[in-house]
């Protein structure tokens, strides 16, 4: 494992009055691949998720304490610049939460307010971007149509493109399937996996099979705590905590 | 128990079915009973000309002078508040979100003023007009409307926007946008059919209010020509009309009834209209 990585925290806590949610968060995100936190239920993964892009600010009763260091600057500190360090970080949840508008303007809103007005400029980036996320086909004779108008896995996959318009480095997918079919999932997995060269991609989830299908490196926690990282082939192979073994025997889910 | 469940079912198919008919039946019955009384009386008289010489005494002219002041008086106090609430129930909801207390306490305080009445209104407009040395006005008058539907504005609008789910509110964050770009790009968007339904109620309460306008706006036969002359409005015309002791007037006042009905029902289908674009792109969660 390498030592420096494209997010780190440290002694990372974090606590909703006197609940421990997560508890000493020393972690290393690698570049360039997909990361994938997993483990149960309520274990503190889309917290943990949610604190990398400061979305925790919307809750004012998460009390954080620690470091959280995206290319060696903590954002924790960070103050009036937070959209930006919000920019460089694409988000994906659990459902998709398109924006009330076409589906031209979900893509074109992120980049109008990153500065591009040229229309030219905005159609080309709006197809791209679109083709990028395996939806232009499906999409490009209705792009003036609400975006509510779309399936819930067209939904996803239009979120991702315009979480890619903004021109992240980092996507962060909390639970990105769990309200999905099969199909759509799958396209959204071989989107990941397809987009990892370029991105730093940390997937939430409590899947195992879906940490075995696209994981090149997992984090797993267990009651707010970190119990073990490592490569994927390693975790899933040679395992060095009891805890683990039992949650990969499917012990506990 | 299980035979009693279903029968629990029914009683409440039927009152529901009672409550909807005993609402549809009053408003049908009031609808009625303003048009059957009104509609004889209404002619283009009615609504062209201004009251003449013996118009409280059953004699010709019309009641131009109200309809006028009324849309003066109600689209302005509607625009004026519409630029306090508007961003009163973003920030509320936006930046205020955070600090549970001071919102819930702030809500607090515009459902007590919701409650006032609107003479007390009224009084406190005249209260107002007289430190400032003002006559009773069209000015005075839209200050106090406006005070008076500010609140039921702003909760209205509270309301809807409590609905956009904070995973919208994330994923607008999510792309870098600030919290103002959020407000006005995003939830605006989402919420423009609530919106124009705090509008329209805010407006049918500030066109149909006679107590907040009695001592503020006064009453004339003239149209109004500016800001500081007195002003007549339809409620006030249908209060002075019905209390005429000739019956002719008295009948007139269901003319203009009819009219202020009219005047909100246009309204309605109109903001109707401009929010359908909206309505097809809300997200619904």
């Amino acid at each position: 494992m390498k030592n420096s990585g494209k997010i780190i925290t440290k002694d990372l806590n974090l606590f909703i009055g006197k609940q421990h949610i997560l508890k000493n968060v020393n972690i290393v995100v690698p570049d360039n691949k997909i990361t994938v936190i997993l483990g149960p239920s309520g274990c503190g993964k889309t917290t943990l998720l949610k604190s990398m892009n400061r979305l925790t600010d919307l809750y004012p009763e998460m009390v954080l304490s620690g470091q959280i260091l995206i290319d060696d600057k903590d954002i924790l500190k960070a103050g009036a610049e937070v959209p930006e360090i919000r920019r460089k970080m694409g988000l994906l949840s659990q459902r998709p939460y398109p924006l009330p508008m076409s589906i031209y303007k979900n893509i074109a809103y992120g980049l109008k307010i990153n500065g591009v007005s040229n229309h030219k400029e905005l159609d080309d980036k709006v197809e791209y971007y679109l083709r990028l996320a395996n939806l232009w086909d499906e999409v490009k004779d209705r792009l003036r149509e609400p975006a509510s108008t779309l399936s819930i896995g067209q939904q996803q996959r239009l979120c991702l493109a315009r979480g890619l318009a903004v021109d992240p480095e980092i996507i962060l997918a909390d639970e990105p399937t769990s309200a999905l079919d099969p199909l759509s999932s799958n396209a959204i997995e071989k989107q990941f996996v397809k987009l990892k060269s370029s991105y730093t991609i940390v997937v939430v989830t409590h899947i195992l099979r879906q940490a075995r299908r696209i994981a090149d490196h997992i984090i797993f926690m267990y009651l707010g705590e970190v119990i073990e990282q490592g490569s994927a082939n390693k975790f899933f192979n040679y395992p060095e905590m009891d805890k683990t073994r039992e949650y990969l025997k499917g012990a506990f889910n | 128990m299980k035979y009693f469940r279903y029968k629990e079912e029914k009683i409440f198919r039927v009152l529901m079915l009672v409550s909807t008919l005993f609402i549809v039946l009053a408003l049908a019955i009031i609808i009625f009973s303003i048009l059957y009384k009104g509609l004889p009386m209404l002619s283009w008289e009615m609504i062209s000309q201004t009251p003449k010489g013996g118009f409280y005494l059953g004699k010709e002219g019309g009641i131009l002078n109200a309809i006028i002041g009324s849309f003066y008086l109600s689209v302005c106090s509607t625009l004026l508040a519409l630029f306090v609430s508007l961003p009163l129930a973003l920030f509320m909801n936006i930046y205020l979100k955070r600090y549970k207390f001071v919102l819930n306490t702030v809500r607090f305080f515009l459902d007590l003023l919701w409650g006032v009445p609107s003479i007390v209104y009224g009084a406190f407009g005249f209260i107002i007009m007289i430190h400032f040395g003002l006559r009773a006005s069209l000015l005075a008058g839209i200050i106090t409307v406006t005070l008076f539907i500010i609140p039921i504005m702003v909760r209205a609008m509270d309301e809807v926007f409590k609905t956009v789910p904070v995973g919208l509110y994330e994923a607008s964050l999510s792309l870098g946008s600030t919290r103002s770009e959020t407000a006005y790009r995003v939830f605006l968007r989402q919420c423009y059919p609530g919106i124009i339904t705090a509008v329209l109620l805010a407006f049918g309460r500030g066109i149909g209010d006679a107590a907040s306008v009695l001592f503020t706006t006064g009453f004339t036969d003239h149209i109004p020509v500016s800001l500081m002359q007195p002003t007549a409005t339809l409620p006030l015309a249908i209060f002075f009309q019905l209390g005429a002791p000739i019956a002719e007037v008295q009948e007139r006042a269901y003319a203009a009834a009819a009219i202020l009905t009219f005047f909100i029902l246009i309204i309605s289908i109109l903001a109707r209209l401009s929010s359908g674009k909206f309505q097809r792109n809300k997200i619904n969660f």
